[in-house]
């Protein structure tokens, strides 16, 4: 083309970033990779193919990994841990500082590996995946520095295995290496089998950086490598990014195995458009949503939801958009689209598509040609959708956005709401008030108010409701790979002797029956029998109810609609959990009778301390204040710790009355609601505490409490789908139901293992571990400026 | 005020109708609303988006040198200072330059030559036939605080004088103020003034406070019959930016889409690398299409841009960094 002919079509013309560099970094390992394990490659063995979609010829091949090379890794990664930790956060920061380094000195070479292995655009792992790479190595050599003093009593879980998707395939190994090596875990990890090659040049880097031999172990293969990462017996701690569906497996797979979990899964998060939003922006906005990384963004806002006045106007201002995204070769520096990272996600995306024009959607797909051979999808509108069509349910992980209208902001909340997922959600509105009031009720985890997409390592990224649980990056991701110091201390639980239900014989006194509190009422129990409470000598000392399935319903249903509870202020909470204590303080000496009956000893302690326990968590009720991250943006990213919603928990026998408040106080302080299983053979204590509940304004429906078989019990709420969290500190063998169980709704897990806790000891009782529990972090992205 | 979008036909900007205007509708300027953060991630990431290199390179670089308005405003101007820049418009780049491009069936001169009232007469004889126009700035540049009476002769003088195109300032309290009303009187004044010549609306955006106000402004003097918009008299404190020229772009689309006319944008001050100019050209096209891409609908003010440009020009064509003293002074 001549310099004429340019100027008279103005077309961008070519402009390809160099691929010599990569290729000649392949070529220089024979295109053959093995594990990298204890510091060292191994020999290349069972290989499989590596390809670039954007042309599918193959890059390279790497190994698949079997039982014997994860053996290895997690072998050479429990190895190494105890030095890893012993060395201390200062020496461990110079290690992050170091990897950080090396990430920017090699940004360019990754950066087109990652394109050449992903297909996604040489503009988006040059301008945001990679320098998000060093940021998050920057940013975790801070917290290793800062270790002992902002988390005191708190080790290493141990050692971490991490599984990752190969959408953004070394930030997503940033994510996890990072924060597990700061906190002092060693590390296997098993990238995605699509996108192995930039995890394997990290393999380097830590060799470059000196990295003690076996922190960090890198084993390829597809699932079921994964499946032995996830499932060895030897690994502490699993982090996984990915499918549902997968994320199940998961937690199936690790159920009862005492191993910490997160799960960073899926979304089909909401972009809400408000009528006084700046139109030309959210469009732009658009772009940065759905069409960033060809949509395969777990967070990608897929939803679109327009008020009703503004709907047409918009869907065409899109469509203009659309005609000028560019899609091709991601290696060229002008292309806003690149490929699909493999044909069999290229061939979901096309059948969703087709499904939801066959339900009625009207498609329209960008002008721009693409490119005949490698793995590319076009920029994709669906428009006229419904919320009952399946594309507006599925997340189809590519490129297609569905629109939908609605008519008032409480209706743009309903509909955002409704889905079975819960990461991320875009609000546009020019209106602070509108918008504020929004950020709080939609169920996400972050919330980008003007803004989408915006990721940094200070503030937390990870989902509500099936998105899974536990955040990636800020303060508040640490602890995912931390766990208290005591936990290690702690001894097993005696197990209950009380088991079935007794048939009762008649009453020595005047009857008294405890039935179960539901709603705020005392309520028979649905089965119609009781049960005994016996003493340690085996004679009766009351009775409560015997609940079954329909009255865990019932009060899994009390407690979903005290839905107030939540923004109710954090005073009037306070003062609820003080008058609380009050009015058990003025009952003491009964209590403590009771308590002496059920277990024979004396228990004035235990009232006294149940009745500070209360006062804590009333202290605690407007102080769990959030955060204000330091995000690198004109702007604020708000970190809230908001209410889980219905929490379910089965209490231990000890200190039955003690670790009933103990862990009932922290739920209800925060705002979330409770259906409480007592102690299995001490539930008169909070039986008892019916009466205390209704002298003390807690309104009905808050607190919810079923006595009778506690494993029989715990099954059902744990597989409620209106449970969004299970804490369980009941018997061992119901530890493993309980998280098996959870796959359900993939509800929050809890569990003691069967270990028991000493509840009068404040530093294993009370606290900040319990709030964290009870709460979970949404961040609110705001960016300002007039 | 419903905003019907209609394909952007590609009419051959000498045949498009010239901008009549509207009725001012206040509501819609009123509920005009831009967000900053969002309109700032939009350009700091297109240069990231959109790049051109070698061949399209120099060409854009031609079209940038096609689309500039060669401009002297300085208190001491003289007749042949102005001539000199002339003779720079008529020739922008060395006839060795054209020929190793290839380029010599484009008559390659700058979009107009920019000068004060006094300045005009000089300027139309130096160019006289090349079909370059000279611009006038006027109306009391760059303040706009004279009297309006005397404003609109300004205007008259500098027609009569030879001027093809007057950039006239607005009042920047008629925006401060919200005086929408005003600010359109105004500018219908001005476009009356200027008769058949072309009318450059200089909002002087460094000194409207907001975004918001910016697309305002670029409202009131599109509905009030301005040929283009343009954003600075290279005077304030903050000229020309990319934030600037979304807002303003966006605004001449959907004026576009509702009425089909095309009108001119015109950033001003600030503008002296090649490299800044390509985005600029590279965001009118990713915003308005390739019809903007011409000097009938696009312009740079500037004065300093032109050198740069031919240091990379001579890049292209030699592959060795080039020096300011090799190409002839404006």
């Amino acid at each position: 083309m001549t310099v004429l002919e340019a100027f008279k079509s103005m077309d961008y013309g070519l402009a390809p970033e160099s691929d010599a560099e990569a290729l000649a970094w392949i070529a220089g390992r024979n295109a053959k990779f093995g594990h990298f394990i204890n510091g060292e490659f191994t020999e290349p063995r069972k290989l499989f193919q590596t390809c670039n979609p954007a042309t599918a010829k193959v890059l390279a091949q790497v190994s698949a990994g079997a039982k014997k090379d994860v053996d290895a890794a997690v072998e050479a990664a429990n190895a190494a841990q105890p030095s890893w930790e012993a060395m201390g956060g200062s020496a461990r920061s110079r290690y992050l500082y170091a990897l950080a380094r090396l990430v920017q000195k090699n940004s360019r070479l990754l950066s087109v590996l990652e394109t050449l292995d992903n297909g996604k655009s040489i503009r988006e792992t040059r301008d945001i995946d990679i320098p998000l790479v060093a940021r998050h190595f920057y940013y975790h050599a801070g917290w290793a520095r800062l270790l002992k003093s902002e988390f005191p009593g708190y080790e290493a879980a141990g050692v971490a295995g991490q599984i990752i998707p190969w959408n953004f395939p070394l930030l997503m190994l940033a994510w996890k290496v990072a924060p597990a090596l700061a906190a002092g875990n060693t590390v296997v990890l098993k990238p995605a089998e699509y996108t192995p090659l930039t995890s394997l040049c990290f393999a380097e880097i830590c060799q470059q950086a000196g990295l003690p031999k076996g922190v960090v172990n890198i084993v390829t293969g597809a699932g079921d490598t994964g499946a032995l990462v996830a499932g060895h017996k030897k690994i502490d701690k699993v982090a996984f990014t990915g499918s549902s569906t997968v994320g199940r497996i998961i937690r199936q797979q690790t159920a009862g195995k005492g191993k910490k979990l997160t799960l960073e899964l899926g979304g089909k998060s909401p972009f809400i458009v408000f009528e006084d939003a700046d139109i030309d922006g959210a469009v732009e906005g658009l772009v940065d949503a759905i069409w960033f990384n060809q949509g395969q963004v777990c967070c990608a806002g897929s939803r679109l939801l327009m008020q009703e006045s503004i709907a047409e106007q918009m869907l065409q201002k899109i469509k203009v958009r659309m005609d000028k995204l560019r899609v091709g070769n991601p290696m060229d520096k002008s292309i806003d689209m690149g490929a699909i990272v493999d044909p069999v996600q290229k061939q979901r995306i096309a059948e969703l598509v087709d499904v939801g024009v066959k339900e009625g959607a009207e498609i329209y797909q960008c002008a721009a040609s693409l490119p005949t051979d490698g793995c590319y999808y076009p920029p994709t509108l669906l428009s006229s959708v419904e919320p009952a069509m399946r594309v507006a349910q599925e997340e189809i992980f590519g490129p297609v956005l569905v629109a939908m209208t609605f008519r008032t902001p409480a209706e743009a909340v309903e509909l955002a709401n409704n889905t079975r997922y819960g990461l991320a959600a875009s609000v546009w509105t020019e209106n602070i008030n509108l918008s504020l009031d929004i950020a709080p009720q939609v169920k996400a985890g972050i919330v980008w108010i003007n803004s989408t997409n915006l990721f940094d390592a200070a503030a937390g990224f990870g989902g509500y409701r099936e998105s899974g649980y536990g955040r990636e990056g800020g303060r508040e991701g640490m602890f995912e790979y931390l766990k208290p110091s005591f936990l290690k201390t702690l001894t097993a639980a005696k197990p209950s002797k009380t088991s079935a239900f007794t048939k009762v014989s008649a009453p020595n006194s005047v009857d008294r029956t405890r039935k179960l509190y539901v709603g705020g009422k005392q309520a028979r129990p649905d089965g119609g029998y009781d049960r005994a409470v016996l003493d340690p000598s085996g004679k009766t000392v009351g009775q409560v109810g015997e609940g079954n399935r329909k009255d865990i319903r019932n009060a899994v249903e009390a407690a979903s609609n005290a839905k107030s509870w939540a923004t109710t202020t954090g005073h009037a909470r306070a003062q609820i959990l003080y008058y609380i204590a009050e009015n058990l303080s003025a009952r003491a000496s009964e209590f403590a009778a009771t308590l002496k009956s059920m277990t024979g000893d004396s228990h004035t302690k235990e009232v006294d301390t149940s009745i500070d326990r209360l006062f804590c968590y009333g202290a605690w009720a407007d102080k769990f204040d959030g955060a204000v991250h330091q995000v690198p943006i004109r702007g604020v990213a708000l970190a809230m710790n908001e209410p889980i919603g219905v929490i379910g928990i089965a209490c231990p026998n000890e200190a039955p009355l003690l670790s009933f408040i103990s862990l009932v106080a922290p739920a209800i302080a925060l705002g979330n609601r409770v259906v409480a299983l007592p102690s299995q053979d001490h539930p008169l204590a909070a039986t008892d505490f019916y009466q205390v509940l209704e002298t003390s304004d807690l309104p009905g429906g808050v607190l919810n409490i079923v006595t009778g078989d506690q494993d029989l019990l715990t099954k059902t709420l744990s597989e409620h789908a209106g449970v969004d969290a299970l804490w369980h500190f009941g018997s061992a063998n119901s530890a493993e139901a309980v998280e098996l169980a959870s796959i359900i709704n993939l509800k929050q897990t809890w569990v003691a293992g069967g270990k028991a806790r000493n509840w009068f000891d404040e530093a294993q009782s009370e606290g900040r571990e319990f709030l964290r529990h009870a709460s979970q972090v949404k961040n609110i992205w705001v960016p300002y400026g007039e | 005020m419903s905003i019907g979008i209609t394909n952007i036909n590609e009419v051959p900007n000498e045949l498009a109708p010239r901008n009549n205007g509207m009725p001012l509708d206040i509501e819609f300027i009123r509920n005009l609303r831009v967000n900053r953060s969002a309109v700032e991630r939009r350009c700091v990431t297109h240069g990231g988006r959109r790049t051109v290199k070698k061949t399209h390179q120099a060409a854009w670089l031609l079209k940038s040198i096609s689309c500039i308005d060669l401009t002297t405003l300085s208190g001491d101007d003289t007749a042949a200072r102005v001539r000199r820049l002339c003779a720079k418009a008529r020739q922008p780049i060395s006839s060795d330059m054209v020929d190793r491009l290839g380029v010599k069936s484009l008559n390659l001169q700058t979009g107009a030559v920019c000068v004060f009232h006094e300045m005009v007469e000089t300027a139309v004889l130096a160019l006289k036939d090349t079909g370059i126009p000279v611009a006038a700035v006027s109306t009391g540049f760059p303040a706009g605080l004279t009297p309006h009476r005397l404003k609109v002769m300004e205007i008259e003088d500098s027609v009569a004088a030879g001027a093809e195109e007057i950039d006239i300032v607005i009042s920047r309290r008629h925006v401060l103020s919200a005086d929408w009303g005003a600010l359109y009187k105004e500018m219908q004044d001005f476009r009356k003034a200027c008769g058949d010549a072309h009318v450059k609306a200089i909002l002087a955006t460094g000194e409207l406070g907001t975004l918001s106000n910016v697309a305002r402004a670029s409202w009131v003097c599109m509905m009030a019959g301005a040929d283009f918009i343009k954003t600075s008299t290279g005077k304030e404190s903050v000229n020309a930016t990319l934030p600037v020229t979304l807002v303003m772009l966006r605004a001449i689309r959907d004026y576009y889409d509702q009425t089909g006319i095309k009108i001119g944008y015109k950033p001003a001050g600030g503008i002296s690398k090649a490299k800044d100019s390509v985005a600029y050209l590279s965001l009118v096209k990713e915003e308005l299409g390739n019809s903007w891409l011409c000097p009938d609908l696009f312009r740079f003010g500037a004065s300093s841009l032109l050198g740069d440009i031919e240091r990379q020009l001579e890049h292209h064509l030699t592959g060795s960094y080039s020096s300011g003293n090799r190409h002839a002074l404006a």
